[in-house]
């Protein structure tokens, strides 16, 4: 039996090994509780992301029940596409259109979270991995998606990112507290990496947290009943263990005279 | 049960045999009092049946068989339909956990020995219950329509395709197209709703009326029908119901908690029992990265890919599910219980077991991967393989060469 338990925890342990991919993700701290996160969240998605991507298995007024948002709000500042307030999220692009267009129909992503990795690490890292490349039809490349069909829709908003050789941070001078900083081509291991050519309307900090929103919005979109899920869960486990209890002596009671 | 029988329940066993079929298989079935742990997963691997006959009812309710419809129609059910989600839930992680009673459940039998004679046929149908609920799962995967659904039946009924002459054929038949289609889906969803559910029902009741009528073995692998009392009651027997029944409600809940743990917290289990790319909607023209069986397929299709030819590969993974058929024949020991066999029995039962489970981690990883960054994964595949078939093959020698332990008269240990 021991030796069970050892070999599972052995194959948990490398299976952190296993689910990381080529690019190195950062981490999305997702908070589904934080619901004004969930509505800029929202308000960032019908706004730039709506009109090529669907929603298309979530409803408006789920999303506007769940999110805390009235009625009127949500129809005339977040349903672009005039739908009524029970539809399901689609888009009003055709999708042979989009695929003329961007070479591949723009993915639905109410699922998108989902299918990578099942966290929002992969979206909130893709989304900031957008850099200048001017062998691509839109002129962006992707770190974390190459030769995407995308173009950088938010690069208003974040500015324009380049690949190449730029300062890195490689830790803390032991004396001064200082952060110590290297160019990343004179690494030991020399590596490209993004850096902020061109300003946008957003500070960096302001772009991070206008993504991790948006992430932690399409997060919610993925599974909306993640929260009730947990909090029903506690409840059930709260009875199993107290039920444990009277059959647990109810057992003890009959075997006392077995012996 | 009252000494008195009530002029109704009088009534009813002159034309139904109520109390005496109560009596036969609960009130005065005599199980061995020393039962342990590895004895759950049997009433386990019952209540995980009766889960996904319960849940699977009210999920067909809202699926939609058809490859226009049937993953949105999933997703329907995990937003719109009312409880959907956790009908869901309980149905998927359902199907996990009840491979884990069954496995657990499979190696209770060969700790101790329960398919040996005069058990062979309750073995035989339990087999018969494993091999259907494979096809039973392998079908239920293809209902949500995802990425993974597609491709996973894809491989699996090519497979079918290496057989000589007649391969291609087959496989055009069990799909009822050239290729993976709607057809396929709708077959699927008839045969995993109704034909197969039956069957394992079916065998279920052979198993259980097959057990009941030689009796349950015990952790000493021993009859305890050899000392009765003036009654003619086991001495080491205690009536299946109450004693097994209040002593299973104690297995029954702690095995509710790590499944509702799972369940609520943990639904996707980290890509393992929803797989990440089965969100993605079934598409022909582009294929997964990786295509993985769902990790209860594992160890076969471990063994499937650790041979380098197509058709070899499916002689091997056949033959490592047939060979558990004719285990009883192979065991050739004059005990049945692992306390009691020899050294070589004692080392390698339980090493098989380690062996079947990293065969099954393998099975979900890249071939071309590490195993704990050590070995190559197709090398260990290998050589796991080979102890596999050389376990089976070689254990009518060492079962009848090794020195067993004189073994007790009455069960020892238990309450």
């Amino acid at each position: 039996m021991k030796t069970v338990i050892a070999l599972i925890a052995l194959m948990a342990s490398s299976l952190s090994f296993a689910a990381g991919g080529s690019v190195e993700l950062d981490e999305h701290k997702t908070d589904l509780s934080d619901t004004a996160s969930l509505q800029r969240g929202a308000q960032t998605f019908m706004n730039y992301c709506m009109a090529c991507h669907s929603l298309e298995y979530g409803r408006y007024n789920r999303v506007a029940k769940d999110l805390g948002i009235p009625e009127e709000l949500m129809q005339e500042n977040l349903n672009f596409a005039g739908k009524r307030f029970g539809d399901l999220m689609t888009t009003a692009m055709r999708k042979e259109d989009s695929k003329k267009w961007f070479g591949a129909t723009p993915p639905d992503l109410t699922l998108v979270t989902r299918v990578r990795g099942g966290d929002g690490d992969w979206l909130y890292t893709y989304l900031r991995s957008f850099h200048e490349d001017k062998t691509r039809p839109y002129g962006v490349n992707n770190t974390a998606f190459k030769d995407v069909g995308m173009p950088h829709v938010l690069a208003d908003l974040q500015g324009l990112q380049k690949l190449g050789c730029a300062p890195v941070s490689t830790g803390y001078d032991s004396l001064t507290g200082t952060e110590i900083m290297v160019d990343s081509c004179e690494l030991a291991e020399p590596k490209e990496v993004l850096y902020l050519a061109e300003e946008g309307q957003l500070s960096p900090k302001e772009y991070d947290n206008l993504v991790y929103d948006l992430v932690n919005f399409l997060v919610y979109m993925s599974e909306p009943v993640a929260l009730e899920r947990q909090r029903l869960g506690w409840w059930v486990l709260l009875f199993l263990f107290i039920f444990l209890i009277p059959v647990y002596l109810l057992n003890k009671e009959y075997w006392k005279d077995i012996h | 049960m009252s000494k008195q029988k009530s002029p109704i329940m009088g009534w009813i066993d002159d034309r139904l045999p109520v109390t005496v079929t109560y009596e036969k298989h609960m009130s005065k079935y005599y199980a061995p009092k020393n039962f342990n742990f590895w004895y759950f997963f049997g009433v386990l691997s019952m209540l995980m049946l009766v889960n996904q006959i319960l849940t699977g009812i009210w999920l067909t309710m809202n699926f939609t068989p058809s490859a226009d419809a049937a993953f949105a129609s999933v997703e329907y059910i995990m937003r719109d339909v009312e409880w959907g989600w956790l009908l869901r839930y309980m149905h998927s992680t359902g199907a996990t956990f009840f491979f884990i009673a069954i496995y657990l459940h499979m190696m209770r039998a060969m700790l101790y020995g329960s398919y040996q004679k005069p058990r062979e046929l309750i073995w035989l149908f339990g087999m018969g219950i494993y091999l259907a609920l494979m096809a039973e799962a392998f079908m239920g995967y293809v209902l949500p329509w995802g990425q993974m659904s597609y491709w996973g039946a894809q491989v699996i009924i090519s497979l079918f395709g290496a057989i000589p002459v007649i391969g291609e054929d087959l496989t055009t038949w069990i799909r009822g197209d050239f290729l993976i289609s709607g057809a396929t889906l709708n077959r699927f969803f008839a045969l995993h709703v109704i034909a197969v559910p039956l069957v394992i029902v079916a065998l279920v009741v052979l198993h259980l009326l097959a057990l009941h009528e030689v009796g349950s073995n015990n952790p000493d692998g021993i009859d305890i029908k050899k000392h009765k009392d003036e009654n003619g009651v086991p001495l080491d027997g205690v009536p299946f119901h109450p004693f097994y029944t209040v002593h299973d409600m104690v297995g029954i809940v702690v095995f509710l908690i790590v499944f509702c743990s799972v369940m609520f917290f943990f639904p996707m289990g980290g890509g393992f029992m929803l797989e990440y790319a089965n969100f993605e909607p079934a598409n022909g023209l582009k294929t997964p990265e990786h295509i993985a069986p769902v990790w209860y397929f594992g160890a076969f299709y471990t063994i499937l890919r650790a041979i380098p030819d197509k058709l070899l590969g499916v002689i091997a993974m056949g033959a490592a599910i047939a060979i558990l058929f004719v285990l009883p024949w192979l065991d050739k020991s004059p005990v049945r219980s692992i306390r009691y066999k020899g050294l070589i029995s004692k080392t390698l039962i339980p090493v098989f077991g380690v062996v079947f489970m990293i065969l099954t981690w393998l099975g979900t990883q890249p071939s071309d991967g590490y195993f704990l960054g050590m070995i190559n994964n197709t090398t260990l595949a290998r050589w796991l393989t080979a102890f596999y078939f050389g376990y089976f093959l070689l254990m009518p020698f060492y079962t009848r060469m090794e020195k067993t332990k004189p073994v007790p008269e009455r069960v020892t240990g238990g309450h």
